[in-house]
């Protein structure tokens, strides 16, 4: 049950729990129990929503910044992870395969801010031997949910 | 100057045009309207099968196929049918690939049907048996169901509509607009009903795949009913392929190939591109429609939830896509009620009163959107009812 949960909240989190037992054929209870463990167990997060940031005024802007990093020993790439997630200013950092280590998405007010902080202060974290960044011209998908046009599927309001 | 009102036949002027046509065409020009008025799956057609068909548009293949359709795809039908419903039908002459269902129904009943022929027709169903009854010159009888029933063909109503003009029964379910579907004991009785009589069935089973909680059964599985059914279905809903145009009929032989003499004459053949996309559909999309199957299913939850709570209440449909509350309680007719609703709070649904006057005191709400889209269809449906009581 946790795991069709799951699936409903990616979906659309502001499923109430009552909706969520109905869809589920179960009890509101046995929902608000389920919700409660997964948050305590660190599976659920934060709840959070789909914007299309080109559609208000104030969007920023966002780069992905690949870092090479030299792991060290015992921790590997742990420490300058933790260091760099501790950032407000980024959004998101993964551990990658292949050429490079880290990606991190950093979003800023600006071109200069996000060239700063990459400059300032990711460049200069202990381990980090190199940055390569590249800023996002526009986001056409982001979550598995489209940004592109709006939901007219040309279907239609009525049919038999 | 032509007069053209004595050029259009008696047949085609006697066919009465759909009474909610003009809610239709505010619905349909309205802006800002949020809808559960559609009859057709918001899903992409998979895209297996998109690439299918430009494969074969690639490689040139648009020109017509055989008749009854490409062999390949009658082979295809003829296993998928077998895997779903473990029932054989020869691929050479029991299957007939047909543009879409809706020209399967055409068909069959035309090459069934004499004049004065008995149609048995359950309602509230799809509008399409009556008229294209009409067009063969037969009559339709309407049987009404209810919600009693499950909106499903009780025997005794069968019972009551056979006389010794019926030809044809009509079995359209799981039920375009109530969601009801016939259970194999429901079949049964239907079968012992029409068992010794020389009358066929039409069971139009376009939304076979769509049904919850268990799998769908065909008349056709049912001993007495075999040799006399002709099964229609088609791709539009199962692989969300409306647009294709494709469909088929199943049946015994000698009818089989009445009906494929005369698609040969109006038709020709089924589009060769959406012949060629729905063998891949047939081949490599169960995973596909099984995901679209439990989406509707959280969907359907939803909204008959939320038809419950609002006051609505909502037999629980167990098959096809869409939801049947009666709006009885509201003391409006069902094509006031959704004029109203659309002005109102512009919502689109559609008066149960379209598929015939026993749904009358219904409204059709199809589920074919995202949980949130009929989130809030259903909370502007909310603000609507307690406007009416206030």
């Amino acid at each position: 049950m946790k795991e069709k949960i799951l699936s409903l909240l990616c979906e659309n989190s502001r499923l109430c729990n009552e909706e969520i037992a109905a869809i589920l054929e179960t009890t509101r209870g046995e929902v608000d129990k389920a919700i409660a463990e997964l948050e305590a167990d660190g599976i659920i997060r934060a709840y959070t929503c789909i914007i299309d940031k080109e559609r208000i005024s104030d969007d920023g802007v966002l780069a992905l910044i690949e870092l090479k990093v030299a792991p060290k020993a015992g921790r590997g790439f742990e420490e300058v992870a933790e260091r760099i997630s501790s950032y407000p200013e980024v959004e998101s950092c993964s551990l990658l395969s292949g050429v490079c280590d880290l990606l991190v998405t950093v979003r800023g007010r600006s071109f200069k801010e996000v060239s700063s902080f990459v400059a300032g202060e990711l460049a200069m974290i202990e381990g980090v031997s190199s940055t390569a960044t590249q800023f996002v011209m526009k986001k056409y998908k982001e979550l598995g949910v489209s940004l592109m046009g709006d939901e007219d599927d040309g279907r239609g309001r009525v049919s038999l | 100057m032509m007069d053209y009102t004595s050029l259009i036949s008696k047949t085609a002027r006697e066919i009465k045009p759909s009474g909610i046509r003009r809610f239709f065409d505010i619905a349909n020009t309205m802006e800002g309207v949020i809808s559960l008025g559609v009859g057709e799956p918001d899903f992409r057609t998979p895209w297996q099968i998109r690439s299918a068909g430009i494969r074969s548009l690639e490689a040139s293949a648009t020109r017509y196929t055989a008749n009854s359709g490409l062999l390949k795809l009658r082979e295809e039908i003829s296993r998928y049918t077998q895997r779903k419903l473990g029932l054989k039908y020869d691929p050479t002459d029991e299957v007939l690939v047909t543009v879409g269902g809706s020209e399967a129904i055409d068909m069959t009943v035309r090459a069934v049907i004499d004049p004065g022929d008995e149609v048995i027709i359950p309602e509230p169903s799809f509008v399409c048996y009556d008229p294209i009854t009409r067009l063969a010159g037969g009559v339709p009888k309407i049987v009404s169901t209810r919600e009693e029933d499950g909106f499903k063909l009780t025997p005794s109503a069968l019972k009551a509509a056979i006389s010794e003009r019926t030809k044809l029964l009509v079995l359209p379910y799981p039920s375009n607009p109530t969601g009801a579907v016939m259970t194999r004991e429901e079949l049964y009785e239907i079968g012992e009903v029409l068992r010794d009589t020389n009358i066929l069935v039409l069971s139009d089973e376009i939304y076979s795949e769509l049904t919850f909680g268990r799998p769908h059964t065909s008349p056709a599985e049912i001993e007495s009913l075999y040799e006399r059914t002709i099964i229609i279905n088609g791709f539009s809903k199962a692989f969300s392929m409306t647009g294709w145009r494709l469909g088929y009929a199943l049946g015994p032989k000698p009818i089989i190939k009445a009906i494929t003499k005369l698609h040969q004459f109006a038709i020709m053949c089924a589009p060769t591109t959406s012949q060629h996309a729905a063998i891949e559909a047939l081949r490599s999309c169960d995973d596909k429609v099984r995901e679209m199957v439990e989406e509707y299913d959280a969907r359907r939850k939803l909204i008959v939830r939320g038809f419950c709570e609002l006051g609505l209440n909502c037999t629980e449909p167990m098959g096809a896509f869409y939801a049947f509350p009666s709006i009885k309680s509201t003391g409006l007719s069902s094509e006031e009620f959704c004029e109203r609703l659309l002005y109102s709070q512009k919502v689109a649904l559609v008066p149960g009163s379209a598929f015939g006057a026993a749904g009358e005191g219904y409204v059709r709400a199809s589920y074919c959107y995202s949980l949130m889209h009929i989130k809030e269809a259903l909370r502007r449906i909310g603000v609507f009812l307690e406007e009416l009581r206030s």
